[in-house]
């Protein structure tokens, strides 16, 4: 961390300094851009961002694709919905209606970020300022993804699961092996830990203590079952209403892992790989509006930097803030381009606005943020980065000037109700509730219906009972009776759900059966 | 450069998904197939070759996961407010109940494509179109009639001409007997030139009896005794030589001739003739797919065959009787003086309108059982015609009987069943 006294000031502030550019021209080089590297990581370094080191690899638009569609891994197993997502990316891309990203970042250690080949070489300074400085410093700073993620095992890892599910596929067919991965993937954002902080993955491990494990898991199945005394017509009956699980367990693959009762060991890892995915996944789905804030606050700062410092052309800020823009446009609600708030522009706002009112803070600013206001920006900036998630970060952060800027508003949809209502705006009265509705949007488990193990009939039909509970009255979704078939196949007895409200079953679907009445 | 590591990937494969598109792909094979099948019948004769759109219902590729449905009570905050205040009431759209805008992102059911379309490759196209199709008899003619060999590399052996002696093998071999003989006698030299030194370096004695001279000496003897020795071993010797050896391996023939015969009499009509390209290509193309080199004969025939180019064939018109035997006739002659069954695999499809010149249908018949059967692969025999056989088909039938595995008939009487005929012709056998 460098000293506040000599950091530099915002954009402008200094009289512009002797320009030697880095180049000129708008063709990259690989020298070139290892010259902007340079010049970057030195800007970084003067705003204390701390990074995992970088690998950079400058790839085709092909390869793009390729990454894309497996959401970014550069390894990951054999699935035909990966095959589906590339299909659906070139199609998109040959016929222009879209462009590719212009990169993808993975948080692995050291931290690997794709360029493409075909962009200008301003675009490729604002990927290196925007993955490797920005992304990288949230991958290694922020404590969902230091608590949640090892960065240093997951490549490892990736190549463990590949070569495991490939040998599966080898020695059980493609087809019994895509039954039980589509399965998961059905329930893989159940396939967290929201709370309980897991164990590190580590591939190394995994294979060591596979075959162990083989022994253990077949015999902690066997002991569950086992333990199931016969049914005697004398047993005591509150014995017999004992409870398994004894808590409501919301981690079902987990579960299922443990506990179904007719998987074999090879079905049970991959369960197992496809839940350790997940949950490495889990940091990145709470986080997208603070990561990408962040990422896109670090180019924007960090190319300004470089621009005082003479050692850019006004040509390739001109360059860079075009796309800067097009990144950060939230369309209106109204607009037909509109799909919903983009979290580019919530996130560089929410930071931009924090940089200011630590700099120039208002009397609001005072009174909304009396803790921060007039405080260390960098400091301040790297404390909001490190210790939220996106709905506290919401809660915490986001400024009556931001939702004034963004013109933000909610508006409640009741089904009881034949009109919706506005219910807040970005005024005086509103400011309190407008955030707190939006950090709450951003609460993964008030966007996921609340689904857990609810019981195992142990001592009958060993059926599974899953229970939701809804919120606000909100049922489940048409792709429920389907994803039950998915935890039945898991399961191999019954699955029951039922979505219970202050203590009634409104709602219950059943795969293959609905229990006998008065079970 | 500092921490960073910059990489060129561009070289390295860009194929990543092809095995993730070639699962989608089989996942979704019968959806394919019947995009597939209706193309055929759809595209003009030339435009089979590239490869097609296909879609698929959303609903059957979509993967499931469990997520908020329609209805109770929700809020969502949204940007770009204009005029509205707290308390305001919006009228909800008509008909879709409880269908609140903006959900977009969060609610998978709202708008969004009723089709997944995407595009399969020429290959993948043909893969499709012949999807458990085969060229019956295709291993007999691998294994039992095969003419051709080619010589493989296998190993090496102690014998051989000098042609095929391999230089590096050999010197190789030299090398490592070499090394082999004298390394122990070299560890032998060395151990005694150290004593050597050893005695050289000592204090010499004055007493005569205890001089290191005779030891000395006896040790320069042994070591030039020794070295003598190892000189003495050959730098290559004749156990030292490796041959190239080669194995004769029969080599299946991959040249296929593909004999089109066609009637042009004065009943086949223009359809008529559609529907026989059209057939022929999907074979063309079916035999192209396993074989290398096809030549194609065209033979026309009315009451006289003659060997044709392809425009020819399908353009020019005709008129008068039909002499099938004819054309039978000439194919025979031609495979005897061109493609002999040694070195080709023989194919013929031959499609008419079932008329024919009564007395001649016999002749065909022994003409196929006798003469030109015994030589090919396959004979396959389309009849388009909406109406009743005539003497020809019963005619074949009793070749087919006499030949079930070699010759099959069918008939076609709408082009939308050229590609069930075909398929059913060429359909995998159980084995």
């Amino acid at each position: 961390m460098s000293d506040a006294t000599d950091r530099p000031n915002g954009p402008g502030s200094e009289g512009p300094e002797t320009r030697t550019p880095v180049s000129t021209g708008s063709e990259w080089t690989f020298e070139l851009i290892g010259k902007y590297d340079e010049e970057i990581a030195k800007c970084a370094a003067e705003f204390g961002l701390d990074t995992y080191p970088n690998q950079v690899e400058v790839i085709s638009a092909e390869q793009m694709m390729d990454a894309y569609s497996s959401v970014g891994m550069p390894v990951g197993y054999n699935h035909w919905s990966f095959g589906k997502q590339f299909l659906s990316t070139s199609k998109g891309y040959q016929r222009g209606q879209m462009g590719l990203a212009y990169e993808i970042v993975i948080n692995s250690d050291p931290c690997i970020a794709y360029l493409m080949e075909e962009n200008t070489l301003p675009m490729q300074a604002l990927v290196i300022a925007h993955a490797c400085y920005g992304h990288n410093s949230f991958f290694k700073g922020n404590y969902l993804f230091r608590a949640w993620t090892d960065a240093s095992a997951i490549i490892d890892y990736l190549v463990f699961a590949r070569n495991y599910v490939s040998e599966c596929e080898e020695r059980h067919g493609v087809d019994a092996v895509e039954q039980i991965l589509d399965s998961c993937h059905a329930l893989m954002n159940y396939g967290v830990d929201r709370y309980k902080r897991p164990a590190p993955i580590s591939a190394a491990n995994e294979v060591l203590r596979q075959e162990e494990r083989e022994e253990y898991l077949q015999r902690r199945v066997n002991d569950l079952w086992r333990t199931i005394p016969k049914m005697d017509e004398d047993e005591d009956p509150v014995k017999r209403k004992k409870r398994f699980p004894d808590e409501p367990q919301e981690n079902l693959l987990y579960f299922i892992e443990k506990n179904a009762p007719l998987l074999e060991t090879w079905q049970r890892e991959i369960i197992r790989i496809v839940r350790k995915l997940a949950q490495y996944f889990y940091p990145q789905r709470q986080t997208q509006v603070m990561n990408e804030g962040w990422a896109t606050f670090w180019h924007y700062t960090l190319l300004n930097r470089m621009y005082e410092k003479g050692l850019v052309t006004d040509g390739f800020m001109l360059e860079f803030l075009q796309s800067h823009t097009a990144v950060v446009y939230q369309p209106p609600f109204n607009s037909p381009w509109y799909s919903g708030i983009n979290p580019y522009t919530l996130g560089f706002s929410i930071f931009i606005d924090l940089r200011r009112i630590c700099e120039a803070p208002t009397d609001e600013d005072r009174e909304w943020f009396p803790d921060i206001a007039g405080t260390d920006w960098v400091k301040t900036l790297h404390f909001a980065m490190a210790n939220f998630k996106d709905e506290s970060f919401i809660q915490q952060f986001l400024s009556p000037k931001v939702m004034r800027d963004l013109k933000l508003f909610a508006i409640e949809d009741n089904d009881m109700e034949d009109s919706y209502t506005v219910t807040a705006i970005h005024d005086e009265p509103g400011y309190r509730e407008l955030r707190e509705k939006l950090a709450r949007q951003y609460n993964l488990s008030y966007r996921e219906p609340n689904i857990q193990v609810w019981g195992v009939d142990i001592r009958g039909d060993r059926s599974l009972m899953l229970r939701h509970v809804p919120v606000d009255r909100v049922p489940l979704g048409r792709d429920t009776e389907e994803v039950l078939r998915h935890a039945h196949r898991l399961w191999g007895f019954d699955v029951h759900l039922e979505s219970v409200e202050e203590g009634l079953v409104v709602e219950d679907y059943h795969c293959p059966h609905a229990p006998p009445p008065d079970s | 450069m500092g921490m960073t590591h910059i990489v060129d990937r561009r070289l390295n494969g860009k194929n990543k998904s092809a095995v993730n598109r070639e699962r989608f792909l089989r996942r979704y094979r019968h959806h394919i197939k019947k995009a597939v099948s209706d193309a055929v019948h759809r595209r003009s004769i030339t435009d089979i070759e590239r490869g097609e759109n296909v879609s698929i219902p959303s609903r059957d590729t979509d993967e499931p996961v469990f997520h908020h449905g329609q209805g109770g009570h929700r809020e969502m905050v949204h940007p770009g407010n204009r005029d509205f205040v707290a308390g305001d009431r919006l009228p909800k759209p008509e008909g879709e109940d409880g269908q609140g805008q903006g959900q977009g992102q969060a609610s998978p059911d709202g708008d969004g494509m009723d089709e997944f379309a995407f595009q399969i490759t020429q290959e993948e196209f043909l893969n499709f179109l012949f999807d458990d199709l085969e060229l019956p008899n295709l291993v007999r003619k691998k294994l039992k009639d095969t003419e051709t060999f080619n010589y493989v590399r296998s190993g090496f052996s102690t014998q051989g001409v000098p042609a095929k002696l391999d230089v590096i093998r050999s010197l190789r071999g030299a090398h490592a007997r070499r090394l082999g003989l004298s390394g122990a006698r070299k560890k032998k030299i060395r151990e005694l030139e150290a004593q050597l030194a050893e005695l050289r370096s000592a204090p010499a004695d004055l007493d005569a009896a205890f001089s290191h001279e005779d030891q000395i000496k006896a040790l320069e003897d042994e070591i030039a005794r020794l070295k003598a020795n190892v000189k003495r071993i050959p730098f290559i010797d004749e156990i030292d030589l490796r041959y190239r050896q080669h194995l004769k391996q029969p080599k299946p023939a991959t040249s296929a001739v593909m004999f089109c015969l066609m009637d042009v009499s004065g009943s086949m009509t223009q359809m008529h003739k559609d529907t026989a390209k059209r057939f022929f290509i999907l074979l063309y193309l079916f035999l192209r797919k396993n074989y290398k080199k096809i030549d194609v004969v065209f033979i026309r025939h009315h009451t006289s065959a003659k060997e044709v180019d392809e425009e020819e064939f399908f353009y020019s018109r005709e008129t008068g009787g039909t002499i099938v035997s004819s054309a039978l006739k000439l194919m025979h002659k031609i495979i005897e003086s061109r493609y002999s069954p040694a070195e080709w695999n023989i194919y013929a499809a031959q499609a008419s309108d079932g008329d024919n010149w009564n007395d001649d249908s016999p002749v065909c018949g022994k003409l196929l059982t006798d003469r030109i059967l015994p030589l090919v692969q396959y004979f396959a025999y389309v009849e388009i015609t909406p109406q009743d056989h005539q003497m020809l088909w019963y005619e074949y039938e009793r070749v087919q009987e006499r030949f079930p595995e070699s010759f099959a008939q069918q008939q076609i009487s709408d082009p939308s069943e050229i590609y069930p005929v075909f398929r059913w012709l060429f359909e995998r056998k159980a084995a």
